[in-house]
């Protein structure tokens, strides 16, 4: 699993490659919750483009990021979902909270 | 139903596991020729119960895990997932979407998870014995459409 962050303005990017699980999902959360800490941005951009497989732990990745995101006045957006990562986003009301793209 | 091919394996409840046990899952799968959406949702699905036995049967302390594949007559793939971990009490509020007992990051999404990327689940559990689940898919594949 490969994290990789772009400070663009007031927004972070955020592209995630490879798994999302129980396993990996701990470290990329870790890496997000620093970055957001540090650069205070407006908008924490999660892009899906290059993941290659997630389960329900995705979800509680992306819930939890909300949280920490929102706390410091941060807005979430997650963007390049295929269907199947929507479907299961959408079966938690995620999508009331945060903007897909 | 007659089964036509089996396999069986015992993995440690270690998160790294995770990975391994849906590919095996899928790997095993793909003497059926599933559809690239059908082996996705055989991942996902394997996926969920896996994690389900690391994080909860076990509560992240380790044990074993017990998984059996296996391919019936009409194209149906049957996975058993089971764990000898605490057990669940009320199965039925557990596979009610969005609860979960562990706040922490979880979602309380897994069973519906599964239940949306299978035909058929079944959830067996004995507090204290341990839980057995078992997701059963037909797989149609492109040939046979
Ligand atoms: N193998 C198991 N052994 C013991 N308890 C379990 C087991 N599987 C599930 N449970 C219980 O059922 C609840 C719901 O499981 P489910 O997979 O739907 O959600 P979750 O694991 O809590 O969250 P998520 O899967 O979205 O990360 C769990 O919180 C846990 O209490
Ligand atoms: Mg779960």
């Amino acid at each position: 699993m490969q994290v990789q962050t772009v400070v663009d303005g007031k927004a972070l990017h955020v592209y995630l490659a490879g798994e999302i699980d129980h396993d990996s999902a701990p470290r990329i959360r870790e890496k997000i919750d620093d970055k957001v800490t540090e650069c205070r941005p407006c908008v924490l951009r999660l892009d899906f483009s290059d993941v290659s497989f997630m389960d329900s732990s995705g979800v509680g990745l992306v819930m939890g990021r909300y949280r920490h995101a929102h706390a410091l006045g941060c807005a979430t957006e997650v963007t390049h979902l295929t269907p199947r990562y929507e479907k299961i986003m959408k079966m938690s009301g995620l999508s009331k909270i945060v903007k897909f793209s | 139903m007659k089964k036509i091919n089996e396999c069986r394996m015992t993995v440690d409840a270690k998160s790294v596991n995770e990975g391994f046990c849906r590919a095996v899952c899928a790997a095993f799968a793909a003497q059926a020729e599933p559809t690239v959406e059908e082996i996705g949702d055989i991942k996902t699905a394997v996926s969920e119960a896996v994690t389900n036995c690391i994080v909860h049967a076990y509560r992240e302390m380790g044990g074993k895990i017990y998984i059996t594949a296996s391919l019936l007559a009409d194209q149906r793939l049957r996975i058993t997932v089971r764990d000898r971990g605490c057990g669940i009490a009320d199965v039925k509020q557990a596979m009610e979407p969005l609860f979960t007992t562990v706040g922490d990051d979880r979602s309380g999404l897994g069973f519906s998870v599964m239940e949306t990327f299978s035909d058929k689940l079944t959830v067996r559990s004995k507090v204290g014995k341990g839980t057995t689940v078992i997701i059963e898919k037909k797989l149609r594949g492109r040939a046979r459409d």
